[in-house]
């Protein structure tokens, strides 16, 4: 068969072939150093640019991927022929990687503040450290709120009102470390039922719930949506490129660091160190500033070379209200994401009718108002925005373990799927007699 | 032909189950065996049961089987016109329109679904405009019927290359005869054309219905869960890579497939419809009256306009600075090829390279699967067309993570490189997943193909090899052609293992590439520059092996 190879293949083939030995040619090592990171090309880019430039030789190869599938990634390669630096946002990636020995300890010897309000910059073990730090907020397109008469929001709690049904996306705190720390954020400053309560109306208001973290900033900077839920720098790095975008810090919000670690079984650990060093020095902390990537330095002096009206969570220009826990968040994270995806992702169509159902018959009891409907309507509210697990519930730690185990047998994934199960139909039962109740009380305004 | 296996069979049938094992087989038992056993290696079937107590499940498990039937019908409305009049009457332009209706295929689907939010989405182009017409909004791209919308724009290729290729293999002598005794038009198309075409249009079928079935990606990009595919991979993903449920749920894909494409070939046993001498491009092509022309002319116009779409949104945002809730980008820039030219060249060029041998080593193994399955004795012969099968309902990370635990520590031979660490890697993962596609196409291919040419040439004193060199694989040339497109184009837009097992960037491929780009929040414009230097890169692909084909059926018409 062979001799039948199309003549081109046959000539395209042999045209090739030098340039695929070349590229299985191994890599002049040494200079080389490898990054694992889930960040965007601009800031990447700029660190590798930079980096080189001072290093001369030194090459900087950068591995993106998501966070989730970088830790697989390292877990997979055997050590010596790992990547160097694991650089990315989400706190809990680092803690999973430190747990399996991943990571290795070093310390640049750059002195930051100990804590950023209750949370540590550095990892107190020392495996990683705080890069960047990043707090959560509200993004908007403005065109798009002029065009449907929005008011610009403040707080999360604007965005349970009506006035946004329909306009506002989030993401899922299993699909995105940054919503999940959103989440967590709103849950410890509001206390668990109240907060779930103002999730579930967010979410209720929410024209979808995207898949990935960056689904949400992309869809409110192209217009498909007009308001998300977002870590700052996707809403300041839009806006500082020409985007209408326009971006709030709530009161309640946590700021929290973007880390960077040295990994164990690294195959070049000493260009490793030096480009932490080198990520860490006023140099590295300087490229945060430019517009294309708008992120908050860990150094407190690079603070005076930023632009005017430039957010500094060390002077008080973010009013971190929350005193994130991280410890909390860790033991309940399984609980809290689950929770999220079986009454919220996987039945986000029920619970939009729900809250379509709640708002209709608010507007018409405000328009002709009834007693007995406003029970009815409040009774609606109660079955559509309590959350199906209460707080009592998750102190219990035989309850928390539950999502907490890795490897499974067969009664824990028993116990598992029962207990999804029985939120997901809950909260199905409990958006269709919400619906139920805010439709009898519409009647008795009619 | 001979009553029994001979050795050369035996061997050929051997190597690529030694191909299958070694690089599907293993990967995948490394990473799915939790869906069946416990913590303690012991066996249970608890899982399974554990799932189907989740009515989320049930219900996921319906709306696949909604989305995946729908988009076959719709798929068939789109496709079958298509083929039938470029392939059997005189038109303009039929190697463009085929070439064009294979682009959507080129296109990662979360490319090709955020090009068409920008279009049809809730504040894209069309819905902007209606907004501003007539004050309403339609939900065009959302829920499932925004997946079948996506998926239907996406997928029908499948179809009409695989009907185009079967139509251009019938023996026009048989319409001849039909229209001699009176028959036409729709008639004609409907008791003659359509039957003797069926195995590739079944081909066509089955593929779109598991591949829909098994499809991520674009349920993903809008956003809805509810489905199998998503559901396995959020569990994976998201709860962890030790997950039973979420392998339940692969086990489940992978023998809904397998049924899919027995039923296929179980609905095509005991017919015949292999003709003896193969027709098409040496027949006389029929014209279309005045009006036909116009109205074929103009419906062609309309899907093609369709189907485009994802491709002209994509071409606009590549020239675009800001787009954001405005009916075309404000502002236009070079600026972003400029930055895909100096940043990614060598991502092209590896594109090119793995996608083209994996194509490569596709077809010859398809083509040898296909003729040891309808030709030979070799017992257990179905076994290679089952497992290679296998791999189509096989969700990339799967397998990504299966090649990464499996040949951890092994180099290439005569380096000291990982495999995991090279470009091989690639090759190997991209010919395996795409494998079906080349396989689904050469069946139908050589199931057209007489067994009496065969015996004739034996007869004359041809070895079997000289018979399949000389007459079977000359025969089957358009099958194969299809099958190399289809295996090319699909795995130049592969992503979900192309991330995992990109270990340099030196090393990506450009579906990285495009992916990188796209999750910039400074804009998508480089991401799209690079989308539309694929869809070209792909095309002019497509378009030189229809002229190959074209040019060989020449070549052959001239000898016979």
């Amino acid at each position: 068969m062979h001799a039948r190879l199309p003549h081109f293949a046959r000539r395209a083939v042999r045209a090739a072939l030098p340039a695929l030995l070349a590229l299985a040619a191994p890599l002049a090592a040494g200079q080389q150093v490898t990054v694992i990171t889930s960040f965007p090309k601009e800031l990447t880019e700029a660190y590798k640019k930079a980096f080189e430039a001072k290093n001369p030789g030194a090459k900087v190869e950068i591995l993106n991927k998501g966070t989730p599938a970088g830790v697989a990634y390292v877990r997979e390669t055997p050590a010596g022929s790992r990547p160097d630096v694991f650089w990315a946002s989400a706190p809990d990636a680092f803690e999973v990687l430190a747990k399996d020995g991943l990571l290795q300890k070093y310390d640049p010897g750059v002195v930051v503040p100990a804590k950023i309000g209750n949370y540590p910059i550095n990892d107190p073990q020392g495996f990683y450290r705080g890069q960047a730090l990043a707090g959560y907020g509200i993004m908007w397109n403005t065109r798009y709120t002029k065009a449907n008469r929005l008011p610009d929001p403040q707080e999360w709690g604007d965005l349970a009102k009506p006035v946004y049904f329909g306009h506002v996306a989030m993401s899922s705190p299993s699909r995105s470390g940054t919503t999940h720390l959103t989440i967590e954020t709103i849950l410890q400053g509001e206390g668990w039922e109240k907060g779930w309560s103002q999730i579930l109306q967010i979410a209720g208001n929410c024209a979808a719930i995207t898949e990935r973290s960056f689904g949400v900033p992309d869809g409110v900077s192209n217009g498909q949506y007009g308001i998300g839920l977002v870590i700052d720098f996707f809403g300041l790095a839009a806006k500082n490129s020409g985007f209408p975008i326009e971006f709030v810090y709530p009161s309640v919000t946590a700021i929290v660091p973007a880390n960077i670690g040295l990994v164990n079984g690294a195959k070049n650990a000493d260009m490793g160190r030096r480009f932490i060093q080198f990520a860490l020095s006023e140099d590295g902390q300087l490229l945060l500033l430019d517009p294309k990537i708008s992120r908050l330095p860990v150094l407190p002096q690079t603070y005076e070379k930023a632009p005017k009206g430039y957010p500094n969570p060390y002077a008080g220009t973010i009013k971190a209200k929350v005193n994130f826990d991280s410890g909390l968040s860790d033991e309940r994270y399984y609980l809290v994401s689950a929770l999220f995806d079986h009454t919220v992702t996987f039945r986000h169509k029920e619970l939009v009718a729900a809250t379509q159902a709640i708002n209709g018959a608010a507007a018409q009891l405000a328009a002709k108002p009834n007693p007995r409907g406003r029970e009815l309507l409040a009774a609606a509210r109660a079955a559509a925005y309590t959350p199906v697990v209460e707080e009592s519930k998750t102190k219990d730690k035989g309850f928390v373990a539950v999502f907490r185990q890795t490897k499974r047998d067969a009664d824990a994934t028993k116990r598992m799927t029962a207990l999804e199960e029985h939120w997901g139909s809950a909260a199905k039962k409990n958006y269709a007699r919400a619906v139920e109740l805010a439709n009898e009380a519409a009647r008795l305004a009619k | 032909m001979s009553s029994r296996a001979s050795a050369p069979q035996i061997a050929v049938a051997l190597l690529i189950a030694a191909f299958l094992a070694a690089f599907l087989v293993v990967p995948v038992l490394t990473v799915v065996y939790v869906a069946v056993t416990n913590p303690d290696g012991s066996l249970t079937l608890a899982h399974f049961a554990a799932f189907f107590e989740l009515s989320l499940m049930r219900e996921s498990f319906w709306n696949s089987l909604y989305v995946a039937g729908l988009t076959v019908l719709f798929s068939t409305v789109v496709a079958l016109p298509l083929a039938y009049l470029t392939v059997r009457f005189q038109f303009r332009g039929a190697i463009l329109i085929q070439t064009l209706g294979v682009l959507p295929l080129v296109m990662p689907a979360f490319v090709g679904a955020a090009a068409m939010q920008l279009l049809f989405g809730r504040s894209g182009t069309v819905n902007l405009l209606l907004q501003d017409w007539f004050g309403i909004n339609i939900p065009l791209m959302q829920g499932l019927n925004g997946v079948i919308f996506v998926e239907t724009l996406h997928y029908f290729p499948f179809i009409l290359l695989n009907v185009s290729v079967a139509l251009a293999n019938i023996d026009t002598a048989m319409e001849e005869a039909a229209q001699n005794l009176g028959a036409s038009g729709f008639r004609l198309f409907r008791r003659i054309v359509f039957p003797l075409a069926r195995p590739g249009y079944v081909a066509g079928a089955s593929l779109v219905f598991i591949k829909v079935f098994d499809d991520l990606g674009t349920p993903l990009v809008l956003n809805v869960t509810n489905m199998l595919a998503p559901q396995a991979y959020l569990r994976v993903t998201s709860i962890g890579i030790e997950d039973p449920i979420g392998y339940v749920i692969c086990f489940i894909l992978v023998g809904f497939s397998i049924a899919a494409m027995a039923g296929a070939a179980g609905f095509l046993r005991g017919r015949e419809f292999a003709t003896l001498q193969r027709g098409g491009a040496g027949a006389p092509r029929r014209t279309l009256t005045r009006w036909q022309a116009a109205i074929a002319y103009g419906w062609i116009g309309l899907v093609l306009l369709l189907v485009l779409s994802p491709h002209l949104g994509l071409l606009l945002l590549s020239f675009s600075k800001v787009w954001s809730y405005t009916l075309i980008p404000e502002s236009f820039t070079l600026a972003n090829y400029a930055t895909v030219f100096t940043d990614s060249t060598r991502m092209i060029w590896n594109t090119l390279v793995y996608c083209g041998l994996a194509a490569l080593l596709d077809v010859v193994l398809g083509t040898a699967i296909a003729y040891l399955v309808l030709r030979t004795k070799v017992p257990g012969r179905q076994i290679l067309d089952h497992l290679a099968t296998v791999a189509l309902a096989m969700p990339g990370v799967v397998l990504g993570i299966g090649y990464l635990r499996t040949f951890r520590g092994v180099d290439l031979p005569f380096t000291d490189t990982p495999l995991v660490a090279s470009w091989v890697v690639f090759v190997l993962a991209y010919s395996v997943r795409r494998l079906p596609y080349a396989l689904r196409s050469c069946t139908a291919a050589l199931q057209q193909v007489h067994v009496s040419l065969e015996e004739a040439a034996q007869n004359l004193g041809a070895s079997q090899g000289r018979t399949i060199h000389r007459i079977v694989v000359p025969m089957m040339a358009g099958g194969i052609a299809a099958g190399f497109v289809t295996s090319f184009v699909t795995a130049a837009v592969e992503i979900s293992e192309t991330i995992l097992l990109t270990s340099r960037e030196s090393l990506a491929p450009m579906s990285y590439g495009i992916y990188l780009y796209m999750q910039s929040i400074a804009g998508r414009g480089p991401g799209a520059a690079l989308g539309v230097i694929a869809v070209i890169v792909v095309a002019v692909g497509t378009y030189f092996s229809h002229r190959f084909v074209a040019a060989r059926a020449a070549h052959q018409e001239r000898r016979g």
